[in-house]
């Protein structure tokens, strides 16, 4: 009997936890009115409504069982949202970098960018296909760019620490197709000059990137003359004129992409239809919202994969530390509860107090734990050798609400298992046995 | 140790307490033997005897850079160097541009410089005499069912052929195997193909090459032949930079992420909530046995002995706990791992990783006890009996 109880009990679990992970907050805000209007209006409810507020009262006499709760929950939410933050934050960082009104040219089968080779003809040919947005002057905003890697001395390493930053010489143009971008300090580059401006992040990466230094790219020396902005990928580039660098990498005339800025995002079907069918251009077309975006994809589903496995985990040791707690609290109010129930006090009202107090620890140390993720972690800069690039990308972990509430759903699961079992057994003690014991 | 009855009935007097906290220490420590494996397989990439004992040598301006080949001769002269091989990224991908493949396009003495990559002599030749064959991982070949004769295709994601296809065909002709399984996981999931055939067939190669490797005949003149073959190209148009194999290792993992500062802010989190946990469970164990730890004392044992009991409790518990936590993490690893296709390769909970969890487990152990402990030894035998 005892057995089938339990084994009802674990499906039950299994039931509303699946529930729950699909529950959308609106549903979530219906649940918790109808238990509102149910413990005002009703009869049972009122009595659950002061059992409650009976074992509620007597917390403060068990602050020390009862933290373990908080804090165990705490430490879930907290390591789960920051985890998740980061994820977060970088594919962010790289949706943000694409838009659906500008195109990426690539060599045909070429993963990225930095792969790609685009040779003279093909670069003066894309910028005449149709769907193109035109500047002021008539001419149609088009940039090709080279984009390479330089390896410089990373901050705070030692002599030795070397890392790798992309390089992307540009024209003129680059900044008509991202108006995003803009310099912050110095000045923009002279066109033909070995001159670079830096963006913050990489700035912030590496050693020697401030304006009026000069570095070394190979056997050249260079000067920094400007730090620009963008508030994505960017951010984490370093920008030359494009002859120049392709004349530092040997490149000659050829350049590894064309971006181009549509004229609205209704034209990039014409635009990638036009190139597919030159037969002199062997390219793949994408607008840079895809290409940006499938970029981040692989290692953002890592990220997310790693934070919900470290996030399981601790929430099993999380839930049986409140099972402990709970349980002691139960046997330590058995008496009261079991006189309670020898006045007329039916189960319902019991299993409901004991559920709801620890889902209000729960909820208290999931608060706790997002407050300290978004405290210590909301804006914390990062940075990994991203897919796609060559070069370190930096990023901003980014604590939204939307994983605030997947931290605190969490939280609210772990108190509903880590009180439904005392709960049960609080409702079905033997009331003579409960009265009886000492 | 004559007292471990006495302790093991003390920690198992109230079962449900005791079992409910073994597996909230079961969790953390299961966590920390899989983020130590993470931790130990990004610090312990490329640290190997043998290779210390080898160079790489890449262009100076960055990784992406190409050298020319005419630099193996050269380099093959400098004093101190055995052997001198090179390669080129082929970045290979199978089916799906997703499906990456390691793979390189080298000279065919590579596998010379590699003694823990391990080839039949006779697939060994095959290789040798076919232009088109490749050799394959083990790992790599059961991912994909690729057998010695099949004929693959691949993308390569940099290099079209001369046609402008991104396809290439080629014959597997052998399938490697890394001798020491544990540390040498890279090379099973490892393709090589000749360099002459992509060399010929690529019209983006011209001729150089993407890194070279070099095997030092004594690993103490490291240093040296480094910077002897550095010098070569000295203030030319395209100067080198070479590290051992261990530098350059361990610069890309460290770009990579910074694992050991993730893995400490989540371990420090998580110890420090077992910490609460277990105290709670310590001191409610305490507070209960009040009458029985007076009952001990009155039959002779002394303060100390009280005071060693319950911290023997103490971290026997969180022993009990993390044992079959890093025992858990060290049987779940390698399932993950084999269930990855090759995807992920952590290495099982190593001798250091036990070391230092054992270590914590005792630690806490007696931080947990310590209160609980000192609380049971100031026992006063008339007032615990009184149950004041």
């Amino acid at each position: 009997m005892n057995f089938l109880i339990n084994l009802a009990l674990l499906a039950l679990v299994a039931v509303v936890l699946a529930a729950w992970i699909a529950l959308p907050w609106q549903g979530v805000l219906a649940l918790v009115v109808l238990f509102a209007a149910w413990m005002a209006f009703t009869r049972r409810g009122q009595q659950a409504a002061s059992v409650t507020s009976v074992g509620i009262s007597t917390l403060g006499q068990r602050v020390g069982s009862s933290a373990v709760i908080v804090v165990g929950i705490a430490g879930v939410v907290g390591v789960l949202v920051a985890l998740l933050a980061m994820g977060e934050g970088y594919s962010q960082t790289l949706r943000n970098t694409g838009t659906s009104d500008t195109a990426i040219v690539m060599r045909g089968s070429s993963a990225s960018e930095v792969m790609s080779v685009l040779d003279h003809d093909s670069v003066t040919l894309i910028p005449q296909a149709p769907g193109i947005a035109k500047d002021a002057k008539g001419q149609p905003i088009a940039s090709p760019e080279l984009v390479v890697a330089a390896n410089l001395p990373l901050k705070g390493g030692k002599a030795d620490d070397e890392g790798s930053v992309q390089v992307r010489g540009v024209s003129e143009q680059a900044w008509a197709v991202r108006p995003n971008v803009k310099i912050i300090e110095g000045r923009n580059f002279q066109p033909g000059m070995r001159e670079l401006i830096v963006g913050k992040g990489a700035a912030k990466q590496f050693a020697g990137l401030e304006p009026g230094r000069t570095i070394r790219l190979g056997s050249e020396q260079w000067q920094v003359v400007g730090v620009f902005s963008s508030g994505d990928a960017m951010d984490s580039e370093v920008w030359g004129d494009a002859s120049a660098v392709a004349d530092t990498y040997r490149r000659g005339s050829s350049r590894a992409s064309v971006v181009v800025r549509l004229t609205d995002p209704k034209a990039y079907d014409a635009f990638k239809a036009e190139l597919d069918g030159n037969p002199q251009l062997k390219v793949d077309v994408s607008t840079t919202l895809d290409y940006f975006a499938k970029q981040s994809e692989g290692m953002s589903k890592v990220i997310r994969g790693i934070g919900i496995t470290v996030g399981l985990i601790m929430a099993i040791g999380a839930m049986f530390g409140a099972l402990n707690t709970m349980f002691a609290a139960v046997a330590a109010r058995a008496r009261e509860i079991a006189t309670l129930r020898a006045i007329g006090f039916r189960g319902l009202p019991v299993v409901v107090a004991v559920m709801l107090e620890t889902m209000l620890l729960a909820l208290i140390g999931g608060v706790i734990g997002g407050l300290l993720a978004w405290l210590l972690f909301n804006g914390y800069s990062a940075s990994t050798l991203a897919a796609g690039t060559v070069g370190k990308l930096s990023f901003e972990l980014k604590v939204t609400p939307a994983l605030l509430w997947t931290g605190l759903k969490w939280a609210l699961a772990i108190g509903f298992i880590g009180g439904l079992f005392p709960a049960m057994r609080a409702a079905r003690l033997p009331v003579t046995t409960a009265l009886r014991e000492l | 140790m004559k007292y471990l009855h006495l302790i093991w009935a003390a920690l198992f007097r109230r079962k449900a307490r005791t079992i409910l906290t073994l597996v909230s220490i079961m969790a953390a420590f299961l966590l920390f033997g899989m983020l130590d494996a993470v931790r130990t397989s990004f610090n312990q990439a490329g640290q190997s005897a043998n290779g210390a004992q080898r160079l790489q040598t890449g262009s100076k301006l960055s990784f992406i850079q190409t050298l020319p080949q005419s630099l193996e001769s050269q380099i093959a002269q400098v004093p101190g160097v055995k052997l001198v091989t090179y390669a080129n990224w082929f970045g290979g991908a199978y089916q799906d541009p997703h499906n990456q493949v390691f793979s390189f396009a080298v000279e065919p003495n590579y596998i010379d410089l590699y003694p823990e990559i391990e080839v039949s002599p006779a697939e060994r030749k095959a290789f040798d005499d076919t232009r088109t064959g490749v050799l394959v991982g083990e790992t790599l070949a059961k991912r994909f069912g690729w057998k010695v004769g099949d004929k693959i295709p691949l993308q390569s994601t940099i290099f079209p052929n001369r046609q402008g296809s991104k396809n290439w065909t080629f014959d597997v002709m052998g399938i490697m195997h890394s001798k020491d399984k544990k540390a040498g996981g890279f090379y099973d999931q490892l393709l090589l193909l000749h360099w002459k055939y992509f060399d010929e067939t690529t019209p983006f190669n011209r001729g150089t090459v993407g890194w070279y490797v070099t095997r030092v005949t004594d690993v103490n003149q490291a240093d040296r032949v480094a910077k002897a073959i550095d010098a070569i190209s000295a203030n030319s148009d395209h100067e080198t930079r070479t590290q051992t194999e261990q530098a350059a290792t361990a610069s890309w993992m460290k770009q990579l992420a910074d694992i050991g500062l993730i893995v400490g802010s989540i371990m420090g989190a998580v110890f420090f909530t077992l910490l609460l946990l277990s105290g709670n469970t310590m001191m409610q164990a305490v507070r209960e046995r009040t009458s029985e730890l007076a009952v001990l004392k009155t039959i002779g044992f002394s303060n100390h002995a009280v005071l060693g009991i319950v911290l023997a409790e103490s971290v026997l518990l969180l022993l009990l706990g993390g044992v079959i936590g890093l025992g858990l993490a060290s049987l779940i690893i390698p399932a993950v791992s084999a269930n990855s296709g090759g995807m992920l390769n952590l290495p099982s909970v190593g001798a250091s990783s036990w070391a230092l969890g054992l270590v914590l487990m005792i630690v806490i152990g007696l931080l947990v006890g310590a209160l609980p402990a000192l609380r049971a030894m100031r026992l006063n035998i008339v007032d615990a009996l009184a149950g004041r």
